[in-house]
């Protein structure tokens, strides 16, 4: 009976999204205000379907459904409660569902905070929302349909993949997805500018804080997948460069640009058509994402089991939506895009090299990801791109962008004096000079790369003190400190916190893996392990081997460590847990491989990774800067249009 | 020239460096780091990189998994089922490693063995990454072809379903 009642409430939000995208767009072009007023009841009314739809499946985890095939297939009756509630979205039905509600609750706040918009703008955006919705909502009901019964009923279900039985797994999908999904708003605003035929300033500042939003949730949704990749998978890596996880970083790297063009065309009035083809770009890859993972073209961690019917539909929609709103922009763009000019020397250059560095990052992910696709249709036979492709590239272009980045809150708009940069240079190189001194004096083993991981972060951070400093003594002369400046200081500083982390474990990183009995000890960099031996225990729907590490440093004992090999009961997987002492400036990690035979001997993954915290710590910082401009109260001052005002 | 037209020279020269600069970097990067999946049939014809990094991917055969004791030193051999071709590891297996299941090893040759530098078996029981089973059920395809253009009868295995690969081989725990 829930699994019938769900699939009515997907039917009417679906139903709903139609009326949505239909109803107030033809009102839009024939400035009938009846039809335009019909947008916000149908995405309120679209919101309260999604949520009920997705109230029941989470009720069939909960008393466990089996007759529901895909409950069988992603639980089973040891599942914990907790993970009855995540197992929502542990495959693939669940994770469209959790998509369209996403969608559903960004469209509903749209409809709610836009009160001082036009109304012809604000039923054009709800209408292309609704449109994004129809599609996902279609491709859900007749090929991923999360209520689809089975009979007979299955006795037991198949268990939920143990590699998602994880705190960290509840909370990365729904994250990533609000941010996937929020980049359809600037994306929506870039579709009806186009479809009007002007871009307002007023909308662009409007739009602002969405993008902000929406990348804050991308960065720590990304994140968290890399946070849990480290613990969960047990190889001590934090990005691999797969194929899913660049599917989530190529829309990063472009919402990253869109951010800072935006703030061009909201304050100057400048980029206006390199905005809307960022925002239309950002979501696209978001899109392109979705099939890639979805549609299990691509070999992954991540990939679902899949079949080519779901593939062809999402590429189809792939196609109408990308190359529908190319071919508007290709009209339209023209006629919008009325460029100012500015300066060789002017903020406008200094932000123009960060758009080209981030969608050359973009460009430079998406053709290392489609490449084993092009070459085995192409018949050339079957490939990877290595992780060196990836990473080296991906310094190269990083390196422009954190050397300029100092800069870019200096320079003035429209045109700058270099001679105003000799200050901000001055402070950057001795912050530099001194951090390399330091490094040398106090770091050991360290390396070219280390050395360059410490002179970028001292280069940001001096560059951010300046600049933070300078704007508090100029505050005395009556000029803010702005929430958005804030929220820009904390996102860089993020980044130089993120870069110092990246290059200190890859450079000072320790991996051993050594076969241990009983009793033995291993030295690393003035750490001793000491393995002690391994236990059987059992948990709710697992029995492990559980290993005890102690770590002394010198001769005193810093961390008792317990690794675990679980074997999970319902489908028999096996998974490692790996044990980590975290810490600021390094984590210790320890992990066991596999019994080997002869005398309780095991192998052991003995890793030291310095600095790893930084890389999420640094993310963390990016997220909250995103969050704190767009609090910034500027974007919400309201402006609305006496005539247009709707009643 | 008016300023405009110099603008937009220098603009145009100055993008399509970028591109030139881009192209030949990614082509390098690329070149260098693509790794070509191949198949034990084709590791045991010689049709593969002698001295470059590849990746060999199939089934790791039923008992074939021979530890040296108290060590990391794994040998084992992976089949398409027409052919086996040994490999030696050093190192912590993946979890899902086990005989019988698909795995996809990167390394290179050395003495007639591949030496690998990374095993992955990122899949659960019921899948085996898509590009194995193409490549098994290509090389199966292949011998099939060839035996039959032979004359000869062709072996049961030959015959075995990609995606269920039940062993029929006779002798599999050798």
């Amino acid at each position: 009976m829930i699994a019938e009642l769900g699939q009515i409430a997907l039917i009417l939000a679906l139903i709903l999204a139609l009326v949505q995208a239909a109803l107030p767009m033809w009102g839009a072009a024939r400035n009938d205000a009846a039809l335009m007023a019909v947008a916000r009841p149908a995405a309120y009314g679209q919101l309260l379907f999604l949520a009920v739809a997705f109230a029941l499946l989470t009720s069939l985890f909960v008393i466990q459904d089996f007759s529901v095939l895909y409950v069988a297939r992603n639980s089973n009756s040891l599942l914990p409660m907790a993970y009855r509630f995540s197992a929502v979205w542990g495959g693939h039905e669940g994770s469209l569902l959790l998509w369209v509600l996403i969608l559903g609750i960004w469209t509903a706040a749209v409809a709610r905070l836009s009160h001082a918009l036009p109304q012809p703008v604000v039923a054009r955006v709800l209408a292309v929302l609704g449109l994004i919705s129809v599609g996902f909502l279609l491709f859900t009901a007749l090929t991923s349909n999360p209520f689809d019964r089975v009979l007979p009923a299955w006795p037991d279900g198949n268990d939920l993949n143990p590699l998602l039985q994880d705190p960290g797994l509840i909370v990365h999908p729904p994250m990533l997805y609000t941010g996937y999904v929020g980049f359809a708003v600037a994306f929506a605003f870039a579709i009806a500018a186009l479809i009007d035929g002007r871009l307002d300033e007023r909308w662009v500042r409007w739009a602002r804080p969405w993008t902000n939003v929406a990348w804050g949730f991308l960065t720590v949704g990304i994140a968290l997948g890399s946070w849990w990749a480290y613990y969960e998978l047990g190889w001590g890596g934090w990005w691999f460069w797969d194929a899913v996880e660049n599917a989530s970083f190529m829309p990063w790297l472009v919402g990253t640009a869109l951010i800072h063009s935006q703030a061009v065309t909201e304050k100057r009035g400048g980029f206006v058509g390199w905005t809307l083809l960022l925002a239309i770009a950002a979501f696209s890859l978001s899109l392109l994402g979705t099939f890639l993972v979805r549609s299990g073209v691509l070999t992954s961690v991540h990939a679902f089991a899949s079949d080519p019917g779901r593939g062809v539909f999402i590429l189809t929609f792939l196609l109408i939506v990308v190359g529908g709103s190319l071919l508007l922009y290709a009209i339209r763009a023209p006629r919008i895009a009325r460029e100012k000019t500015s300066a060789p020397v002017s903020r406008e250059t200094l932000l123009l090299i960060n758009n080209l560095m981030f969608t050359a990052a973009a460009a430079m992910v998406l053709i290392g990801t489609l490449a084993p696709l092009m070459f085995e249709a192409l018949n050339l036979g079957k490939i990877s791109v290595g992780p060196p492709y990836f990473g080296f590239q991906f310094l190269l272009l990083m390196v422009p962008v954190a050397v300029l980045m100092p800069f870019g809150p200096f320079a003035r708009w429209g045109s700058e004096n270099l001679g105003r940069f000799v200050p901000v240079l001055r402070i950057g190189l001795s912050a530099v000079v001194l951090a390399l001194l330091l490094a040398a004096l106090l770091g050991e083993r360290f390396t070219l790369k280390s050395y360059l991981g410490v002179a970028g972060a001292a280069w940001v951070f001096a560059g951010i003190t300046a600049f933070v400093w300078m704007r508090f003594r100029s505050a005395a002369k009556g000029r803010r400190f702005t929430a958005e400046m804030l929220g820009m200081s904390l996102a860089h500083f993020g980044l130089g916190v993120f870069v110092a982390g990246v290059l200190l474990v890859e450079s000072l990183g320790i991996e051993k893996d050594v076969a241990m009995v009983p009793g033995q000890q291993v030295e690393a960099i003035g750490y001793r392990f000491d393995f002690v031996g391994v236990t059987t225990v059992r948990g709710p729907n697992y029995t492990a081997a559980r290993g005890e590490v102690r770590v002394y440093d010198g001769e005193r004992l810093i961390a008792t460590l317990h690794p675990e090999k679980r074997n999970y009961l319902a489908g028999g997987q096996v998974m490692t847990e790996t044990a980590i002492a975290p810490g600021l400036v390094r984590d210790i990690y320890v992990a066991l491989g596999e019994s080997l035979g002869a005398e309780g001997s095991w192998a052991v993954r003995l890793y030291i990774k310095p600095f790893i915290r930084w890389i999420w710590l640094g993310a963390l910082l990016m997220m909250a800067g995103g969050f704190v401009t767009a609090s910034d109260r500027r974007f919400r001052r309201q402006t609305p249009e006496p005539a247009m005002q709707e009643a | 020239m008016n300023p405009t037209r110099k603008r937009r020279l220098w603009l145009a020269l100055f993008l399509l460096l970028a591109a030139a600069v881009a192209g030949t970097l990614i082509t390098l990067a690329l070149q260098e780091n693509l790794n070509y999946l191949h198949t034990p049939s084709e590791a045991v014809r010689g049709e593969v990189p002698q001295d470059a990094a590849f990746r060999l991917g199939g089934v790791v055969r039923e008992g074939s998994v021979v530890r040296t004791a108290g060590t990391l030193e794994v040998r084992f051999a992976v089949t398409d089922r027409v052919a086996d071709f040994p490999v030696f590891y050093s190192g912590i297996l993946p979890d899902l490693f086990r005989e019988g299941q698909s795995v996809l090893a990167r390394g290179r040759l050395s003495d007639g063995v591949f030496v690998a530098e990374e095993v992955l078996a990122k899949h659960d029981e019921t899948y085996m990454p898509k590009e194995v089973a193409d490549a098994i059920a290509a090389s199966q395809a292949k011998h099939q072809n060839d035996t039959a253009a032979d004359g000869a009868a062709s072996e049961p295995a030959a015959t075995a379903p990609a995606d269920r690969l039940p062993d029929t081989n006779a002798g599999g725990g050798q």
